[in-house]
């Protein structure tokens, strides 16, 4: 039996920043709030917990964010990332809602770290959780409990009963029991489905299963395809995910920051067969690292290796798996399991193709190849100083695009474009209307903040009503 | 790079192995950098000797916070549990630094070797005391320590296991700044920062709401029974030399009365180290397991018995050294204080040593990362 009330005034569905966000909210308006959690308590808060910092506007320095970042720029960023595939009115509208999350934030645990630590070059844009995204988690937690939400975990949302606009009706599992309950309003901040690899498959073949998820394991959009099924109208790419390349011995699942390599600026990548296939210098890092888990997907078995020496070994992050080293190519082609002439032959060919030029890792600078396709056009240095090292490459996937349309209110807009009564929605299960493509640090928290609080405050005047 | 290498060809503890193994995925996520200077200090490297897993460990305050917070603790694969894996690593370090290194067993028989200690040294004070007679104790002068072990005796014995206490502790110190690769010349900001650091454990503070003793929440609880337990220490320590400044300098023979200095300085201490000892223990008992390390608490244990049985036997000599117990009292105490003074260098007293020895490594290369931390951070783009 499971021990689920049969109704309450908000149920919530999925606990992550968006789903506690929302709770919070809800239950501070008076509301009877049910929390399901679909993971047990240890791996709690979806790809939250997985998150460092969330961007915020802001006109002057605040105690974590250095100068000031203005509603224009923050525009102007996402519309680049996106290619101008946003709703400019929902994404202006949560531009504007994260000047006011800070002082939210603050009084319900959240903790933050002073402004000029951790990445520099985010200091001015992003705010940096104390501790990371678990530690928030750990502190809206506490909040919700402390307010009387009541919190089920290992408790998994099958399906929604959704007739004419409305929800009637939620149907639960927990144990293997199943549950229902009668909400006066839902709230879904279920997520994507990027941990979903059959689902994923239908875009991109068996390919998929050879991808890493990056995030949380219970991302599997149950409740996403349960709404779209019922006339939920669908916004973003159903075939596209966010996907960087990531370290091959990373868990399939929840392997999270620690899986990320930066070493691709500074050497060669070759697929399985020893062969170059992109210009690894294109643009520096935080501009092409989105670009390489698609790259990476489109090699045989979904591998390739960054191969560079002992200069350049230091200039990136140092990685959780230590590099796979060898005093010579030929061994290193050994040790990585690729075809040890083909890898000698590419070095070779690259090293003589590499013209004279000033190395400097922070700028795109003049130290290029010449004679040889793919080029590459900045950070090429022959490959001569012992010893050499490799790191296996896969796809990591971040998040999927595929989400249910909103209104600013955060109610789910139905295919025949009318407002859902009481359904709303919040974080990744909706971010697509905002971020159509693409992506920048931080704006997947702010929009599940911006928009758990409206669902949560809207959810509640629905059900108080 | 090279020495490195020829570094890691020595066979390794397994906890080493774990350390090295935890410590390379705390300096690729960077997440809990803001909690203490462990994950700075970590950010300043690439590699990990022993030498760096135990000045790392020992920096390590045990407050818990990065265990809550992380997103690989167990039951994640990777099972990252850095407080544990480094209170592991830290006894390892007690057993290693120990001098002489034979004794460095006994770390793992505290509970056993201060209580036969204890029983041998109460014996022999009580042996040499002069069995108090009739007009002794029925005197006014009842309280006259001397008149049950004499002066002489009392300071050559107890400055010879003090002195042998310094002597050991010091060598165990040169061992650590040693095999930590620690600068042989510090400066006086250094200094003060890491003076700083030891007096107000603001490490002891998951970032500044406290530690996590048995959950998600912090709380600074830990922190004043530990403050509390410290300086009532140093407290007792000022007593006792208040009191042979009195006797020597001044020549102001004991007993003194209850509102002198050394009298006041002692209760005051020692009823502060009771209160921060039984509140200490009250945590540790009712603490969340999970970042615990075993191996550790018992050390823990022990010695917080050891400090609470000295503390409670010269409080109760104080209130009774008017009556006839008072020379049965006086020969317990000072046993307790002597065997205390053997087995500081194999207890956890040591901690304090080597967490300020860290502390004081941490404030000398800190400088270094205003620098370096740009370079080293630029990287992190998602």
């Amino acid at each position: 039996m499971v021990d689920l009330p049969q109704s309450c005034d908000v149920l919530v569905v999925g606990g992550g920043n968006a789903g506690l966000s929302a709770a919070i909210t809800a239950r501070e308006a008076g509301a009877s709030v049910i929390l399901l959690e679909h993971a047990p308590k240890a791996f709690r808060g979806g790809n939250s917990r997985h998150t460092r910092n969330l961007r915020l506007m802001h006109d002057s320095p605040t105690a974590t964010l250095r100068g000031s970042y203005s509603s224009s720029e923050y525009w102007n960023d996402l519309l680049s990332v996106t290619s101008g595939k946003t709703d400019e009115r929902l994404a202006r509208f949560t531009i504007d809602g994260t000047s006011q999350l800070l002082p939210w934030m603050k009084a319900h645990g959240a903790r933050f770290q002073p402004a000029l630590e951790g990445t520099l070059s985010l200091s001015r844009t992003n705010a940096f959780f104390l501790g990371g995204g678990k530690a928030l988690m750990n502190a809206y937690y506490a909040a919700a409990e402390r307010l009387g939400v009541n919190v089920l975990y290992d408790t998994e949302v099958r399906s929604l009963c959704l007739a004419r606009g409305m929800i009637r009706e939620v149907f639960a599992v927990k144990n293997g029991a199943s549950a229902a309950v009668r909400p006066k309003a839902v709230v879904v901040c279920s997520g994507g489905f990027q941990a979903n690899i059959e689902w994923l498959r239908e875009y991109w073949g068996d390919a998929a299963r050879n991808f890493i998820i990056r995030g949380t394991p219970y991302a599997q959009g149950v409740v996403l395809k349960n709404l779209l099924e019922q006339g939920a109208a669908p916004v973003g790419d159903p075939t596209q995910c966010h996907a960087v390349a990531v370290d091959a011995r990373a868990p399939k699942f929840d392997g999270g920051i620690v899986s990320r390599l930066d070493c691709v600026p500074f050497s060669i990548v070759v697929d399985r067969a020893g062969r170059r296939f992109y210009d690894e210098g294109e643009d520096i890092w935080p501009k092409r690292y989105a670009i390489w888990g698609r790259l990476v997907a489109q090699c045989p078995e979904q591998i390739a290796y960054a191969v560079t020496d002992a200069k350049s070994e230091k200039l990136s992050m140092p990685s959780a798996f230590p590099p796979i080293r060898a005093e010579t190519i030929v061994e290193l082609a050994g040790n990585l399991g690729i075809d040890a002439a083909a890898l000698e032959a590419t070095v070779r060919n690259f090293n003589q193709a590499v013209r004279p030029g000033k190395f400097d890792p922070g700028l795109l600078d003049d130290c290029r190849t010449e004679g040889i396709n793919p080029p590459k056009t900045h950070w090429a240095r022959p490959i001569d100083q012992p010893p050499f090292i490799g790191y296996p490459l896969r796809p990591g996937i971040t998040f999927t695009y595929l989400g249910v349309k909103v209104d600013e209110n955060a109610r789910v807009i139905m295919q025949d474009g009318r407002s859902s009564a009481n359904l709303f929605a919040a974080g990744e299960i909706m971010a697509g209307n905002i971020l159509g493509e693409g992506y920048v640090a931080g704006v997947g928290m702010a929009i599940g903040a911006v928009f758990g609080r409206i669902a949560g405050r809207e959810a509640a005047k629905v059900a108080l009503r | 790079m090279r020495s490195a290498e020829v570094h890691l060809r020595v066979p390794e503890s397994a906890g080493l192995q774990q350390g090295r193994r935890l410590v390379e995925i705390c300096n690729a996520c960077r997440y809990c950098e803001g909690y203490c200077a462990v994950f700075p200090a970590i950010e300043l490297r690439r590699q990990f000797t022993s030498g760096d897993l135990s000045y790392l460990a020992n920096l390590c305050h045990d407050c818990r916070a990065c265990y809550y917070s992380c997103q690989y603790a167990p039951p994640h694969e990777f099972a990252l549990n850095l407080p544990k894996a480094f209170s592991d690593l830290r006894l390892e370090t007690y057993e290693r630094y120990a001098w002489p290194r034979p004794l460095a067993a006994l770390f793992r028989r505290n509970g056993i070797a201060a209580s036969v200690l204890a029983l041998l040294c109460t014996v022999l004070f009580a042996w040499m005391a002069k069995t108090p007679s009739r007009s002794a104790a029925g005197s006014e002068n009842a309280g006259a320590f001397y008149a049950v072990v004499s002066e002489g005796v009392m300071i050559a014995i107890s400055g010879a296991a003090f002195l042998f206490a310094l002597l050991a502790l010091a060598m165990g110190l040169r061992n650590f700044w040693r095999d930590t690769n620690s600068p042989s010349a510090l400066d006086a900001p250094s200094l003060l920062a890491a003076f700083k650091d030891v007096f107000t454990l603001r490490n002891l503070g998951g970032g500044g709401d406290g530690c996590n003793n048995h959950d998600e929440s912090f709380s600074q609880t830990r922190r004043y029974f530990h403050h509390s337990l410290f300086y009532g220490f140093l407290l007792c320590f000022a007593s006792t030399y208040t009191a042979a400044v009195y006797e020597h300098i001044f020549g102001w023979i004991s007993p003194y009365p209850f509102l002198s200095l050394p009298v006041l300085l002692g209760t005051v201490g020692g009823a502060a180290m009771l209160v921060g000892i039984a509140g200490l223990l009250q945590i540790k008992v009712t603490a969340d397991p999970g970042p615990a390390s075993k191996l550790l608490l018992d050390i823990d244990y022990s010695f917080l018995v050891l400090l609470f049985v000295a503390a409670a036997t010269g409080l109760l000599l104080l209130a009774m050294r008017s009556t006839a117990a008072m020379g049965g009292l006086l020969a317990v105490h000072l046993g307790v204080i002597v065997s205390l003074f053997l087995i500081l260098p194999y207890c956890k007293f040591v901690h304090g040593i080597y967490r300020a020895a860290a502390l004081l490594r941490y404030a000398a290369e800190r400088p270094r990362r205003s620098q370096n931390g740009a370079a080293l951070t630029e990287g992190a783009g998602a």
